[in-house]
């Protein structure tokens, strides 16, 4: 498989799977993945095969306008398949609303196609379900719960405390390669700094 | 033995892997009995780093006890003896190593070839990390083979926990070396950018190095509260202007030495524009990293101060404000971090009581739990700021 592949780049001696364990994938993260690839899939056949889709769905001078919903597509696919997929599956979830509005103007009863039209509805309906469940399952997946953090207010990290810490390492020689600017510690110096300083005293 | 192994982006999974073996006439074998997910695996995790391979094993924070030891780095090592391992593997012979400069070595990354071709010369080799440095396994693993183990190692005595000595192979070091190259004089205000655990760090290293005042930025309540804990003044960015504020607090002047400690992946907020810009050009490959910091501290840094980034960057960063950086005259000071140059010294004021770097540990455990762990870290749930693993 792919480590035999990658095996080739390893050193004789280093560690090869033997058999893998549990993922830091959760089954809403899958999900995510197969829709963000479903959408780079769609998005393509949108851009390169806009006149069959066309045709097929009775909806003949629409082309620009599938390609432009092709390209729309390739974005929810890229957001989907980022760290940022909640975004993706979300957008996509706002896309099918707009597949589905553009479907039912070529639910005529004049169209011919109609049939395949209701094929494709279906199919839309179908897919908004998945990418609902999936949004909905990589946001709580993901987001931080609200509520109280816990407090760290005593992890000063000074054994001795904070005021003993302050300078307590004055003792350290910077060494020379990280010297950086001689001059300013005496521009420091300089009384009008001190005073603008002393205006603007922290809390 | 059991690892945590890359498989792709977001998929880190507990493994079974065959256990590594001496290699090499200077390499040692390391039961590893503590490690930590750094902030810098979530790059990896996010696979925002070039040249990662599926089944590589994460980790670069790990300490625990020699169990076997090469022919040629038995002057130096011997069976029980316990090490916390640096992350960047040392020659300690190179020219660059008799300088100091230990995260440059020029022998240990084994991967030249790439690194070449990548940075134009190869960098020292690291634990867990990309193969443009040498694609070594990591140490979130029950066993670790440490390379150059004559020089790649800090000896640490029994008697004191893990925990108070497992940071000097990464973190605390490198907060220490981001506060040090920043040559803090008593008169300075030192701003940091980011407030997780190497934040944290560079926090307590430049109190202890005696600046005039330390102003630390983020936006997670949790984490501002441990920085304020440590002794600094806290900007929270969703709350206030960051450039406003520490104008304000350094009399109109800005800060004299400014420290990024969040590097390629900037918080992405539309009260920040650039952040969002960044972020779709990353998404479709456009750019790698998201600078948002970089352009915030040389906007608002003291003319010739010192710009310190001790923050990870990947690749190619975009609207970098060169016009304010020469105009004002600032030092930039960035590299990976020269552990062993400092860890003496630093092992000292951890037993003297100076400094205790376990303050940071939020989550302690099992290396079975690391994968989920990953995700905690990642969305921050549960108040995360740093996990151990025990394996
Ligand atoms: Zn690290
Ligand atoms: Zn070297």
């Amino acid at each position: 498989m792919t480590y035999s592949i990658s095996n080739i780049a390893r050193s004789k001696g280093d560690p090869k799977v033997l058999h893998s364990g549990p993922s830091s994938l959760g089954a809403a993260d899958r999900l995510a993945r197969a829709l963000g690839w479903y959408s780079i899939g769609l998005g393509l056949a949108e851009l390169f095969a806009a006149k069959r889709i066309t045709r097929a769905l009775g909806m003949e001078g629409k082309e620009a306008l599938v390609r432009a919903y092709g390209v729309r597509e390739l974005g929810h696919g890229i957001v989907s398949l980022s760290p940022d997929k909640h975004l993706g599956l979300w957008s996509r979830v706002a896309g099918d609303g707009l597949d589905i509005a553009t479907l039912m103007t070529a639910m005529r009863h004049d169209n011919p196609k109609r049939d395949n039209v209701g094929i494709a509805l279906a199919a839309v309906l179908g897919v908004t379900l998945l990418d609902i469940i999936g949004a909905q399952g990589v946001t709580a997946r993901h987001s931080r719960p609200h509520g109280r953090p816990r407090s760290y207010r005593d992890r000063t990290g000074f054994p001795q405390g904070v005021q003993a810490a302050r300078g307590a390492a004055r003792d350290f020689k910077v060494p020379p390669d990280m010297r950086a600017v001689p001059t300013l510690a005496a521009v420091s110096d300089r009384a009008p700094q001190e005073k603008a300083q002393e205006k603007a005293r922290p809390h | 033995m059991r690892a945590l192994v890359w498989h792709g982006k977001e998929d880190i999974r507990c493994d079974t892997v065959t256990d590594p073996e001496i290699e090499q006439p200077r390499d040692a074998i390391v039961k590893v009995t503590s490690c930590a997910i750094c902030g810098s695996d979530l790059h990896l995790f996010h696979n925002f780093i070039p040249a990662m391979l599926p089944g590589d094993i994460m980790g670069h924070e790990m300490m625990g006890e020699v169990v076997e030891v090469g022919p040629e780095a038995r002057h130096k090592l011997k069976v029980g003896d316990r090490v916390v391992v640096p992350f960047t593997i040392i020659c300690g012979q190179c020219d660059q190593c008799k300088r100091g400069n230990f995260s440059v070595c020029e022998a240990t990354n084994r991967k030249k070839y790439l690194a070449d071709k990548v940075f134009g010369h190869p960098t020292a080799g690291l634990f867990g990390y990309t193969h443009l440095t040498g694609g070594y396994p990591g140490g979130q693993a029950e066993y670790l083979r440490v390379p150059f183990a004559d020089a790649t190692h800090i000896k640490v005595p029994d008697g004191i926990p893990d925990e108070k000595v497992l940071f000097l192979g990464d973190i605390f070091p490198t907060g220490w070396q981001a506060a040090v190259q920043c040559d803090i004089q008593p008169t300075d205000t030192v701003a940091i950018w980011g407030c997780g655990p190497v934040g944290q760090m560079a926090i307590r290293s430049a109190v202890l190095l005696g600046a005039k005042q330390v102003v630390a930025i983020d936006h997670l309540p949790e984490r501002l509260e441990m920085a304020e804990a440590g002794g600094a003044i806290t900007i929270n960015f969703d709350e206030e202007s960051v450039v406003e504020r520490l104008n304000e607090l350094t009399g109109g002047l800005g800060p004299e030495k400014c420290i990024d400690a969040i590097g390629m992946e900037a918080h992405v907020s539309p009260s920040m524009p650039d952040t969002v810009y960044d972020r779709a050009k990353q998404m479709v490959g456009a750019e790698s990293d998201r600078p948002h910091v970089l352009r915030e501290m040389i906007y608002v840094c003291r003319p010739a101060g010192v710009i310190s980034i001790p923050g990870v960057y990947g690749g190619l960063v975009d609207k970098i404000p060169m016009g304010q950086l020469m105009n004002k005259g600032l030092t930039i000071r960035t590299g990976q971090t020269h552990v062993n140059r400092w860890t003496d010294d630093l092992l000292r004021r951890i037993e003297e009581g100076q400094i205790d770097p376990s303050f940071v540990i939020t989550h302690s455990v099992s290396l079975e739990e690391g994968p989920e762990m990953y995700k905690v870290f990642r969305d921050k749930q549960d108040s995360c700021i740093k996990v151990v693993l025990k394996p």
